[in-house]
Order: C-alpha cells, then sequence, then structure tokens
C-alpha cells in the first residue's frame, strides 16, 4: 500500500485514530504510573487480562468486543487484588508477586484459548490476536468504544488534576490535608486498568505495559513540571500509536503492536541522552565539567599550601611535587599539565620555561576562598 | 519409552531446573528481570537461527545466552543513570528487544520453519517428535538429553557455588570485602538462567518460563526458613506442579505448559492461604489474638489504674467504660467476654471489679 | 616496621557536583579505637567504604601496613550499617556468623568443623547462643546489631571498620558491643567506627576524627575532641 492510499483508506484512518486516542490516555496515566513506580503493575494486568477474554468467549460463544473487554477488565482488577494481597499478607517481595501472577494467569488464558480451539465449530479465530495486538482487525465499533473510553479516562484525569498531582508526589501529605489516599488509589487504578484493556486489541497483553511505561519514563527527561510531562507523555503515545500503525498496515506481515514498542523506545532512547539538563549526554559533559574543576581546586590548594611552607611565597614548584596520589600515575601526570595551563589562563598560577609553578595573589586569594567553601579551616 | 512418559520426563527436568536457580532469584530480587531475559532470549534465537538456519544448533544456546546477559547489563545500565525507576528499566529494555525479535520473525522467518506461537507458547506436546539419534540409534527425546544436561549444569553450579551464592545474594557489602565478587557471581547466575530458559524455551514457551523459576521458590519461601531447605521444597514443589499440570492438560486436552503454569498459582494460592507459619489464614488469625490480648491488657490496666481512686465509679462504669477507652461497643463487649471468661474481671451492679487473678495477670503483664 | 597501621594521602571522592571527601589525609596506629565524628553528609560512611575500595577515590590512596588493599584484604574486617541487608532472608544467626569465616578459606571451599566451632564462640560472646537456629527476621535492633559483631570476630581481621555499630540499639547492646571493642584493643586490634552520639564519644574511643567533608581534626580524644574543634566540625548550631 503506497501513501497516497494510506492517506485516503477510510477504515486506517479510524484504525489510527483508535491508536492515536490509546496513545494518548496510556501516556497520561502512564506518566502517573512512572512517577509512583508502578510501571510493571501495568504488565501484570494486561498479562491477567487474558483468562478472561477467553471465559467469556467460553461462555458466550461470540467476539463481542464490549463483552471481551469486560471480561478482560474483570480478571485484570482480580491479578491486581492478588498481588496486592500477596504483598500485603506476606514477606514476598513485591517483583516475585508480580512475576507469579502473571505467569500463572496467563497460563490460565492458554489452558482456556487451547481449550476454546478444541471446540468444534467454535468461530474462536482472533482471540490469539489479543496475545500480539492486530489492529488492522479492529472495528469501526471499536474504535468508537475506544475514543469513548479514551474520553472518559481524560475527563477524570482533568477533573481530579489536583489530587492525583499531590498524590502522586507526597501521599502520606495528601492525606494528611485530607486526601483520601484510599479513594485515589482505587479511581487512578482502576482508569489505568481501564486503558490497559482498551490497548489489548491493538498492542497485546505481553507489550501493553511499555506503552504504560515508556512515554512517561521519555517525558520526564525533558522537564519537572508534571503538566508538561503528562502533556508531553501523551504526545509521544499518540506519535508511537499513529506511526506504529502506519508501519504496521505499509509493510507486510507487521505486527502492530511490537511496531508501537520499538518507535516508542526509540523516542524513550533519543530522550535519555539529549534532553537538556538530565541527559546522559549532558550530564556527561558536566560531571567531566566538575571533575576538572575539582582537580583543579585541588592542584591550587596543594600550591598554596606548599607556598606556605616556603620562605618565598613565589617560588615555583616542579610538577611531581604538586601531583595529587593517583590511583594511573602516567594520566595523572598529563591532567596535572592540562589542569594548571587552565589554572595559569585563569590567572591564578605561573609557569616558567623549566616547567615549574608559582602560585600568583589571585590565586592566593581563590585557594583561600575554595578552603573557606569545603568547610574547613584557614590556614 | 511411551510419548507420554518423553512428555512428563521433560516437564520434570525443566521444572526442577527452573525451581532450582528461582530461589536465588526470587531472593535477589530478579523476578521481574527474569521474565524480561525470558523474553528477550527470542531475540537472540532468532538471530541465531538467521545464521544457521536450524533450531537445533548450539549457536541458539549461545546467542540466546548473549542476548540474557546483553539484556541485565542495559536494563542495569539504565538504573545507574538514575534516570528512571528501577522497574521502568526493565520496563523499556524488554519490550524493545522482544518487540525486534516478534517484528524479525514475523517479516522474515513466516516461510521458514519458526513459528511465533511456538517459540513463546512451546508446545511440549511436541517433544516426542524431535528424536536425538546417534549411531543411527534412537535414544529418546532430544529435550530430554539437552535439559538433562542444562539440569546437570544449574545442579553443579549451586552446589560448587553454594556458599558464593549465599554470601552475595545476603550481604553484597561483605561479599566484595572478603573477596567475592559480586558481580561474578551475579552475571554467572543470569548467563545460567538464560541458558535454562533457551533450553526450556522449546517446551514450554518464552513466557511461561518465569511461572517455572518464580512460582515454586515463592511457595517455598512461604513454608521455611532455612536458604537449604527452600532449595529442596522449591524443587519438590516443582515436581509436583510438572506432574499434575501435565495430568490435568491430558484430562482436558489443553496446553501443557499452560497447564503447569495455571497449576503452579494454584498450589502457591493454597499455600498462601494455609502455610503453617505464614499464611493468610495464620496471619489473620495472630493479628486478631494480639488485638483481643492488646484489649484485654488495656482493660485491665485501665480497672487497675483507677482501682480505689475516687474516679472508679466513673471510670468503670460498663456503660461509659468504652468512651474513656475509646473502643466500639462491639470490640469491648469481645473483651469483656473473654476477661469474665478468665475471671479476671466480674460484673457487679454495672460495675467492673478486678479480681485477684486479674489483678496478679495485670502486674505481671505489665512488667 | 611501619610505624603506622593505616595511611590514607590525598583522598578525594565525588560523585556529582560535590566532593563528597577532600583531600584526606590520615595515618592511624595500631592497637586503638577511633571514632569518626561529623555531621549528616560529612562523608563518614564513604570514608570507610573509600577506605575498604568499596568507592572508588577520584584520587589518593589508603594503605595498610604499607601495602595496599587487596594483599591487606584477609586482615581487614568490615561492619556495614544495620539496614543495608534483607533480614527477611531465609537463614539463621548461626549462618549469618558463619558467614565472617568465608574469606579465610576463598571459592569454593566449604566451612568445616573448626570454623563452626569459631562461630558458635562468637555467638556465645555476644550473648545470643539461645537464639544461634533462629531465622533472622525475629531479631531486635540491637540484636541483628550483636549478629553483625559476632560475624565480625569470626574474621579474626586485625583491622575493624564499623559503621555505625551503636545506631538504634538498646542499652544492653551498647554495654556489650563497647565490652567487645575494649577487648579487641586489648589483643592489639584497631577498630574504626562511624558514630553519632557525641556524648559517648570520650567514654568509648581513643583517638576520633572530627570529619566534614575534609578532616578537621584528627588524633586522641583528649586533645582533639574539644569544643573548639566540634564547632569548626558542626558550625555555629550548638
Amino acid at each position: 500500500m503506497s501513501i497516497e492510499a494510506l492517506m485516503g483508506d477510510y477504515t486506517l484512518q479510524i484504525v489510527t485514530l483508535g491508536s492515536a486516542m490509546l496513545g494518548a490516555a496510556s501516556g497520561v496515566l502512564g506518566s502517573f504510573a512512572v512517577l509512583r513506580k508502578q510501571g510493571l503493575l501495568g504488565d501484570a494486568v494486561s498479562h491477567a487480562a487474558l483468562p478472561g477474554i477467553a471465559f467469556v468467549f467460553l461462555i458466550t460463544g461470540v467476539k463481542h468486543t464490549e463483552m471481551l473487554l469486560l471480561g478482560a477488565l474483570i480478571s485484570g482488577l482480580m491479578g491486581t487484588f492478588v498481588i496486592i494481597s500477596i504483598h500485603r499478607y506476606t514477606k514476598i517481595k513485591f517483583d516475585s508477586a508480580l512475576a507469579l501472577t502473571l505467569s500463572s494467569f496467563f497460563g490460565l488464558g492458554l489452558v482456556l484459548l487451547t481449550y476454546i480451539q478444541r471446540i468444534p465449530n467454535a468461530n474462536q479465530a482472533g482471540l490469539e490476536n489479543f496475545i500480539f495486538g492486530q489492529a488492522s482487525t479492529l472495528l469501526k465499533r471499536d474504535v468508537y468504544t475506544m475514543i469513548v473510553l479514551g474520553s472518559i479516562i481524560l475527563l477524570i484525569v482533568g477533573l481530579l488534576w489536583k489530587e492525583l498531582k499531590i498524590f502522586s508526589f507526597d501521599p502520606e501529605f495528601a492525606q494528611s490535608i485530607g486526601f483520601s489516599d484510599r479513594k485515589i488509589n482505587i479511581i487512578l487504578s482502576g482508569i489505568t486498568v481501564v486503558a490497559i484493556i482498551i490497548g489489548l486489541q491493538s498492542v497485546g497483553v505481553i507489550l501493553m505495559s511499555a506503552l504504560l511505561i515508556a512515554p512517561g519514563v521519555a517525558a520526564r527527561q525533558w522537564t519537572d513540571k508534571l503538566s508538561v510531562m503528562v502533556i508531553l507523555a501523551s504526545v509521544f503515545g499518540i506519535i508511537s500509536g499513529v506511526l506504529g500503525t502506519a508501519a504496521s498496515s505499509l509493510a507486510a506481515n507487521m505486527p502492530t503492536g511490537p511496531a508501537i514498542v520499538v518507535v516508542i523506545s526509540l523516542i524513550v532512547f533519543f530522550s535519555l541522552f539529549l534532553a537538556p539538563n538530565r541527559g546522559i549526554l549532558w550530564r556527561y559533559l558536566k560531571m567531566r565539567r566538575n571533575s576538572r574543576e575539582i582537580n583543579e581546586d585541588r592542584i591550587l590548594v596543594n600550591l598554596y599550601q606548599l607556598a606556605l611552607n616556603h620562605d618565598d611565597i613565589y617560588h615555583a614548584h616542579q610538577v611531581a611535587m604538586l601531583t595529587p596520589i593517583e590511583i594511573v600515575e602516567f594520566k595523572a601526570e598529563k591532567n596535572m599539565v592540562k589542569s594548571l595551563h587552565s589554572l595559569a589562563a585563569k590567572g591564578y598560577v605561573r609557569g616558567d620555561y623549566f616547567d615549574t609553578w608559582a602560585i600568583t595573589d589571585a590565586g592566593i586569594e581563590q585557594a583561600k576562598r575554595i578552603v573557606v567553601e569545603n568547610g574547613g579551616e584557614s590556614l | 519409552m511411551t510419548p507420554q512418559l518423553e512428555i512428563a520426563i521433560t516437564a520434570v527436568i525443566v521444572s526442577s531446573a527452573c525451581a532450582l536457580l528461582g530461589v536465588f532469584l526470587v531472593l535477589r530480587k530478579m523476578a521481574m528481570m527474569t521474565d524480561a531475559i525470558a523474553h528477550t532470549i527470542l531475540l537472540g534465537i532468532v538471530m541465531a537461527f538467521f545464521f544457521t538456519e536450524s533450531l537445533n544448533s548450539p549457536f541458539l544456546i549461545i546467542g540466546a545466552a548473549i542476548i540474557g546477559l546483553l539484556t541485565v547489563y542495559l536494563t542495569e545500565l539504565l538504573q545507574r543513570t538514575k534516570l528512571m525507576a528501577e522497574d521502568s528499566a526493565i520496563g523499556i529494555v524488554f519490550p524493545f528487544l522482544f518487540s525486534i525479535a516478534i517484528i524479525l520473525i514475523s517479516r522474515y522467518a513466516a516461510n521458514v520453519h519458526l513459528d511465533v506461537d511456538s517459540v513463546l507458547l512451546g508446545e511440549l506436546a511436541f517433544v516426542p517428535f524431535d528424536r536425538f539419534i546417534v549411531f543411527g540409534r534412537d535414544i529418546g527425546a532430544r529435550a530430554i538429553y539437552i535439559m538433562g544436561t542444562i539440569l546437570l549444569i544449574d545442579l553443579l553450579y549451586v552446589a560448587l557455588f553454594y556458599k558464593e551464592l549465599k554470601l552475595v545474594t545476603f550481604d553484597a557489602l561483605l561479599a566484595s570485602v572478603l573477596g567475592f565478587s559480586p558481580i561474578l557471581i551475579h552475571y554467572s547466575l543470569m548467563g545460567l538462567v538464560s541458558i535454562t530458559a533457551v533450553g526450556a524455551f522449546e517446551a514450554v514457551g518464552s513466557i511461561l518460563v518465569i511461572a517455572f523459576m518464580v512460582g515454586p521458590p515463592v511457595s517455598a519461601y512461604m513454608l521455611t526458613d532455612k536458604l537449604r531447605n527452600m532449595l529442596i521444597f522449591s524443587i519438590l514443589i516443582g515436581l509436583i506442579n510438572a506432574i499434575i499440570g501435565y495430568q490435568i492438560s491430558v484430562f482436558f486436552d489443553v496446553s501443557i505448559a499452560g497447564s503447569i503454569a495455571a497449576f503452579t498459582g494454584i498450589t502457591f494460592l493454597a499455600i498462601f492461604i494455609f502455610a503453617p507459619k505464614r499464611g493468610m489464614v495464620t496471619m489473620i488469625y495472630t493479628r486478631r489474638v494480639q488485638r483481643i490480648d492488646y484489649g484485654v491488657n488495656s482493660l485491665l490496666f485501665h480497672l487497675y489504674n483507677h482501682e480505689d481512686t475516687n474516679m472508679e465509679e466513673e471510670e468503670s462504669n460498663i456503660n461509659s467504660i468504652n468512651q474513656h477507652l475509646h473502643w466500639d461497643k462491639r470490640f469491648l463487649e469481645k473483651i469483656l467476654k473473654k476477661v469474665v471468661s478468665s475471671r479476671y474481671v466480674v460484673l457487679s451492679k454495672g460495675y467492673l471489679k478486678l479480681t485477684p487473678e486479674g489483678r496478679e495477670h495485670t502486674i505481671k503483664s505489665f512488667k | 616496621m611501619q610505624k603506622y597501621l593505616i595511611e590514607a594521602e590525598d583522598m578525594t571522592v565525588a560523585y556529582d557536583k560535590k566532593p563528597v571527601l577532600w583531600d584526606i589525609d590520615l595515618k592511624i596506629p595500631k592497637g586503638i579505637l577511633m571514632a569518626i565524628v561529623g555531621p549528616n553528609g560529612a562523608g563518614k560512611s564513604t570514608l570507610i567504604k573509600a577506605m575498604l575500595n568499596i568507592i572508588r577515590p577520584i584520587s589518593g590512596k589508603v594503605l595498610f601496613n604499607g601495602c595496599d588493599y587487596q594483599s591487606q584484604r584477609q586482615y581487614i574486617g568490615y561492619v556495614p550499617q544495620r539496614g543495608s541487608v534483607d533480614w527477611d532472608f531465609p537463614t539463621s544467626i548461626f549462618d549469618v556468623v558463619l558467614m565472617g569465616t568465608y574469606g579465610q578459606m576463598g571459592w569454593i571451599k566449604r566451612p568445616g568443623r573448626k570454623q563452626k566451632e569459631k562461630a558458635m564462640d562468637a555467638i556465645k560472646k555476644v550473648g545470643m547462643e539461645e537464639f544461634a537456629h533462629r531465622q533472622i527476621s525475629q531479631l531486635s535492633g540491637g540484636q541483628q546489631q550483636r549478629v553483625f559483631l559476632a560475624r565480625a570476630l569470626v574474621q579474626d581481621a586485625d583491622i575493624y571498620f564499623m559503621d555505625e555499630p551503636f545506631q538504634g540499639v538498646d542499652a544492653k547492646t551498647e554495654k556489650a558491643i563497647i565490652v567487645i571493642l575494649k577487648e579487641l584493643r586489648s589483643k592489639g586490634k584497631t577498630v574504626i567506627a562511624v558514630h553519632h552520639d557525641l556524648q559517648t564519644v570520650k567514654e568509648y574511643f581513643d583517638w576520633v576524627t572530627l570529619l566534614n567533608t575534609k578532616i578537621i581534626k584528627y588524633g586522641e580524644v583528649d586533645e582533639v575532641f574539644t569544643a573548639e574543634n566540634l564547632k569548626l566540625t558542626y558550625g555555629n548550631i550548638s
């Protein structure tokens, strides 16, 4: 299919609209999940939804999307309940509780699915699409369901904005000023499960958690403000939803869920590396500058101390005298000379032809300042 | 050997190997990391498969082990940047690598013999079809030999490095001071986990391996306080899960691995509720007993404090005492029943009075 | 013959922007109990970890008996903060104490009867013999600290580094710990401990290091632990 054909394809437009809605809703709720360090809970919930889908089909015998999603919702909530109970009543660590719950629910789902396949004449084809998701199988009605649910989620977040903000920042404080910790927790978990459920058809149970975690993590790198973070996360979610869906329709044999996940992952890696202030590249440069400055400070103080112990304050010393003992000796010497030149450029030290170095008046003032800044006694 | 027996033996070997390593994974809080590895090794398998075009090549195991370790390394790298919470790092690395694997399979391997479903979900029922033939003689299902070897390596590893595994898991700081490199133990363990997972994936699929690795150790953790026992119980529970899960799958004619995974959940649920010392029933019961004990002592102490004072009439009146103690009526009734039946307190004309036994008990418990 | 047991020279540690330790020079003789004292965030734990090679300094080195850490490892014992381990771990007090002997036997070898007897002796010494085979999660804070101390004792080290050994322990444990520390000193061992309680420094220790990113003063308690020096360390809060 060519791009032009793509643009004019009505079904595809509908499907893309659905993916965009999904990206927006999961980006918004994912921001909260990431901030509350509950990203992987979403992974467990989405796996836990599988037996619900299979069970509803087993009973009703028809593939009615709303009913299947209702089943997914119920078993997803049951999974959450199991995890929370294990955490409350035992010393088992949270990650073990997650892993155990998601795998045994998924196992049960698989048992039911294989059981359904053995039923003669059952119209079961397509149920396994819930495992990886296949956006192209979305019906117009499914997309309308997604849009309605997604809008409700966004509306709730908008209405409860103040509460959610304070709750994800400091739940104890929120409680102390009279917000019910329990109620907000239930509402937030509830709408998060709904967001996961509406993603199952296009992204699938295995990868749905990525759509919850990744946009939030990417957005977090660019801002320290919750409102900006949530908006950015939903934008990232929409971009990955749209691009992933487009890729999966353009290329043959391209599953939608994995395509969306690859797009959002690339956005995450890009953000991690390049975001200003927090980004890896930025921090690396800052760290190098800092350790260079610290080293320079130390050399200057060393020189200052040497000067104080010498009759002539401005006596020049050899590099070897100044070198702090370092693990890699060779590198130390090289860095040392570099630092001395940098100090000389600032006018704190003076070098001469014999590669010996002396402190200047400005250097003495600066050294005194450093010593005081680091809480030391004056020398 | 009948095919049924071969399937059962494979299931038993897979679950023993997984249950053994799983103990250390659970204690090291690596359960979700293991889940991630179990998924991402698929990428290693796919890539090795593209090179060798065979599903039986040893390169599959090597490729999987490399990707498994890469998963651990990348996740820890992301965690170290402190740019995200620990669990988010797992949630980013594994879907990414896994998605690449799925895309590669769907696009390029569709007409080759590598099918998404069988890789992901596994099919123990196919185990007997793949024979191990030595010098023209059929000596059994190949999976039994491969998994058997992996199980032996795992056993040997745990037996040899038991001391080191225990020390590094419990106190990594001390381990490094004593000269046992925590990193070496960590990566060797994760390497073995990857190899075990790849050995198991063909039989049980990459999603359900985690049930085999986490379910039995977590169940065993509920039953014992000793690491050695935890290892033994874990393997035993793994065996039981494998055997009964397999029987159930035969009875209903459903996915064997799925059935074992689901039964793993059921075993845990039963232990979670009924375990003698740490089960939910015991926990709720002990909490209730503690609450009543606390209530009894508070009431006795309250009466003792106001005994022979001019406040006594006011403070020991049965109709108002709950307000002084800030208790609701129902709790007070429960406590009253208890103190009267153990003869610590008698009720006379609407007032509560300590008996000599009650007084003695109060003094004793206060000390 | 080396005059000082431990010599730290020029040690600087920085995590991010600010240096955590700045140009540390220390010379510690044999057979003393030394407290490391300073306000929160002064780098006390970091100093211990840097000397033990757990954290890598950006410059400087530490010598034990004039040699580097690796070659002297077997003579060095370490008691981490209690909170650094998972007390729900399925293991008994006896097992935890036995871990202290692991360093002497190296890889793969298992503890034998001799080590087990040594572990039991240490448990008796800290007064925990009746709990020896209990699981560790049922212990109080003071008991946990005593277990860690017993584990350090079986290490048979010459130098002990302890991170807040008195943190959150009951009075009885505190006394028991101090008895053991004095006994270690009488055997010529050296103990270096991060300490919080300024009231007890003079009573428990003979040397003290006043630390606030850099070393303010260190030496014998009577000389160094003065109101004036404390003011330099903690600022003018008090």
